[in-house]
């Protein structure tokens, strides 16, 4: 898997110019890519106000008492501001651990009447994975879950499992990795490969996430990047000018 | 409806020999060598190859039992071979909870809070334990063999129908395919959800390879060498192809149609989809056509490894998953560079092998009267492992 990682990064060649994310999340870029576009985010961003909803599970936050500020969803808030100048951008997050996708889609018609955002970023595929819900469930939730957040006037980016290789061999996350890439497809929203950009960057180095410790430093730093590559996926997918993924490479 | 040939197909070891190979290699997460295996190049995978032919030899072996000495003592060696592979799976499991155990005591890391959760079930084993032997809590990549119990459990009644009538027992077990994807049956599992093999759907594969070792696929063989059949089999395989491209290079996605894509997906492992069944069917008949039973290459020494896994199943395939375990622990422990996991592959096989071998030798032994057992006590053997 890895060495297709690396052959996959390699073969993608190169993307469009990142200024100002961490060199060290770069090596990721090409993972990225989606075919979709985000039109609600569009216009939010040409009347200068973007507002994005961040749902998720306990993989989208950090502990400790500066948690919330380094975890990815104050990242992403952060990276935005910083790339969409004269943008005004508001980033709220509705975060507990151990849901279900189909526990958050129960919340999501409340959350998104109370903060109307143009953009949903929705993680999730773990904790469904751990408990071995029936596939078929989890699907038909990231379905429902869509079709509200578009209803309600949302784009939405889904987000899937973290790669974590010290549990890998106990939780079975390739089934809702699979159908969390086809429920994207089927309704043409972008998904940020989070498992294959954490693959890649354990396979090249770039973060030790086999380490066994309780400092912070190294999650604070993937959660770093995770925003800024989710900024970068955002704003490309926004651009109102042509598909970033015609001209095949390949 | 008898056996039609009494000198085992050397095939079915060899190809089941690979298959655990694969179901080795496979079965390591992040493997960096498991891109050779053939689940990336298409729809269907090991567990096919394997479920299939142990479904033929399943009725190669007891279908001359029963033949010989009649239902019941056919059934009894057929329950007795369930009962070994639930001993084994337990075993296993005896591992795996070891495994798990210490991954608990000794890892943590904050970024990996929800993922540790996991390991709750710790924390209750009084209930974990007890649905496992229930066969209902299966740990990740060990769904194969509650699959094979309980298909075994229930093989006695469909290798009685199969010796009267085959074309009714082959009929019957394809409407029970055909009720479970109707009706949505499946057994429930523990804590949620249900088996990740479904045994209504992949009965179906395991039926079959008993119906082909009882004569059908003789008479399928006029039908395997025709150009047409080979022509449609090998144009599915480079579609299958075509489409496991997609899954790696994101942007050929833009070139499969969308009514082609609502068609195909999801693949359902589970449920056994057609689309895995029809390119098992592909890869068999291109295998049939192109290696003929009586190949001399069969009885030389390049393939003597794979077909020695291959003739002592069980063993091979109870050793590969504690090896999967041991090398994803050496990877989490040691190294994950890719030349370690290409050497913890290569020496898991050899592994695999050298034990394979000295099962066969010591058989052999055996059966010469040099072991502790007088060699008739174990007729139900000489076709070879089930």
């Amino acid at each position: 898997m890895r060495g297709r990682l690396l052959l996959l990064a390699l073969l993608l060649g190169c993307g469009p110019a990142w200024a100002e994310s961490p060199a060290e999340c770069r090596v990721a870029e090409n993972l990225l890519e989606s075919s979709f576009r985000l039109p609600q985010v569009t216009r939010a961003l040409a009347a200068k106000r973007l507002t994005v909803l961040v749902v998720g599970a306990g993989s989208s936050q950090l502990p400790g008492s500066s948690g919330t500020g380094n975890a990815y969803p104050a990242r992403l808030e952060h990276a935005l501001a910083q790339q969409l100048p004269g943008v005004e951008v508001k980033v709220t997050t509705d975060v507990k651990a151990k849901r279900t996708a189909a526990e958050m889609v129960k919340v999501l018609p409340a959350l998104l009447s109370a903060t109307k955002p143009a953009l949903l970023v929705w993680q999730t595929g773990t904790v469904d994975a751990m408990l071995a819900i029936d596939p078929d469930q989890f699907s038909q939730a990231l379905d429902m879950g869509i079709n509200i957040a578009h209803s309600a006037g949302a784009d939405v980016v889904l987000i899937n499992a973290q790669y974590s290789p010290r549990t890998e061999s106990m939780i079975a996350l390739g089934t809702y990795a699979e159908d969390t890439r086809w429920v994207a497809l089927q309704h043409e929203v972008p998904l940020f490969d989070r498992f294959s950009i954490m693959k890649l960057w354990a396979g090249l180095g770039t973060f030790d996430l086999y380490s066994a410790t309780k400092k912070l430093d190294i999650a604070e730093r993937v959660h770093d990047c995770i925003g800024w590559l989710l900024a970068d996926l955002v704003i490309t997918a926004a651009k109102p000018e042509e598909p970033p993924v015609n001209g095949s490479r390949n | 409806m008898a056996p039609v040939s009494t000198e085992r197909d050397l095939r079915l070891d060899l190809f089941r020999g690979l298959a655990l190979w694969l179901i080795f290699l496979d079965h390591i997460p992040s493997n960096a060598v498991n891109w050779v295996t053939i689940r990336n190049y298409g729809f269907s995978d090991a567990t096919e190859i394997f479920v299939f032919i142990s479904g033929y030899t399943a009725a190669f072996v007891y279908g001359r039992a029963m033949q010989q000495h009649g239902f019941i003592i056919a059934s009894a060696r057929v329950l007795k071979r369930a009962w070994q592979i639930y001993v084994a799976h337990v075993f296993l499991l005896a591992i795996y909870l070891a495994e798990i155990a210490y991954v608990a005591n000794s890892f943590d890391n904050p970024l990996y809070a929800e993922e540790m959760g996991v390991l709750d079930f710790l924390k209750n084993p009084d209930v974990t334990i007890f649905q496992a032997l229930l066969l209902k809590f299966k740990p990740v990549n060990m769904d194969v063999l509650p699959l094979y119990i309980l298909l075994l459990a229930w093989f006695p009644p469909m290798l009685w129908l199969l010796l009267r009538t085959p074309s009714i027992a082959l009929l019957s077990s394809a409407t029970l395919y055909a009720l479970m994807w109707l009706f949505e049956w499946n057994i429930p599992a523990y804590p949620s959800g249900t088996w990740v093999f479904n045994p209504f759907a992949w009965q179906l594969l395991f039926v079959f390879g008993a119906w082909c070792a009882l004569g059908g696929a003789q008479n399928l063989s006029r039908w395997l060498h025709s150009r047409v059949v080979v022509g449609l089999a090998i144009a599915y395989l480079v579609f299958a192809f075509a489409i496991a491209m997609t899954w790696y290079f994101p942007r050929l996605a833009v070139f499969v149609p969308k009514f082609v894509g609502d068609a195909i997906y999801p693949i359902d492992k589970t449920n056994l989809d057609v689309l895995r069944i029809m390119h098992f069917l592909s890869l068999a008949v291109i295998t049939v056509v192109f290696v003929p039973r009586d190949w001399p290459a069969l009885k030389s020494r390049i393939f003597w490894p794979a077909i020695v896994c291959g003739q002592h199943s069980l063993e091979t395939f109870c050793l590969g998953v504690f090896l999967s375990f041991f090398g994803h622990f050496v990877f989490t422990e040691v190294s994950n560079r890719v030349l370690t996991q290409v050497i913890v592959s290569i020496f898991g096989i050899a592994i695999m092998v050298a034990v394979a071998a000295l099962i066969s030798w010591y058989r052999q032994a055996e059966r010469r009267g040099g072991g502790p057992r007088p060699p008739a006590a174990r007729p139900g053997y000489a076709g070879g492992d089930v």
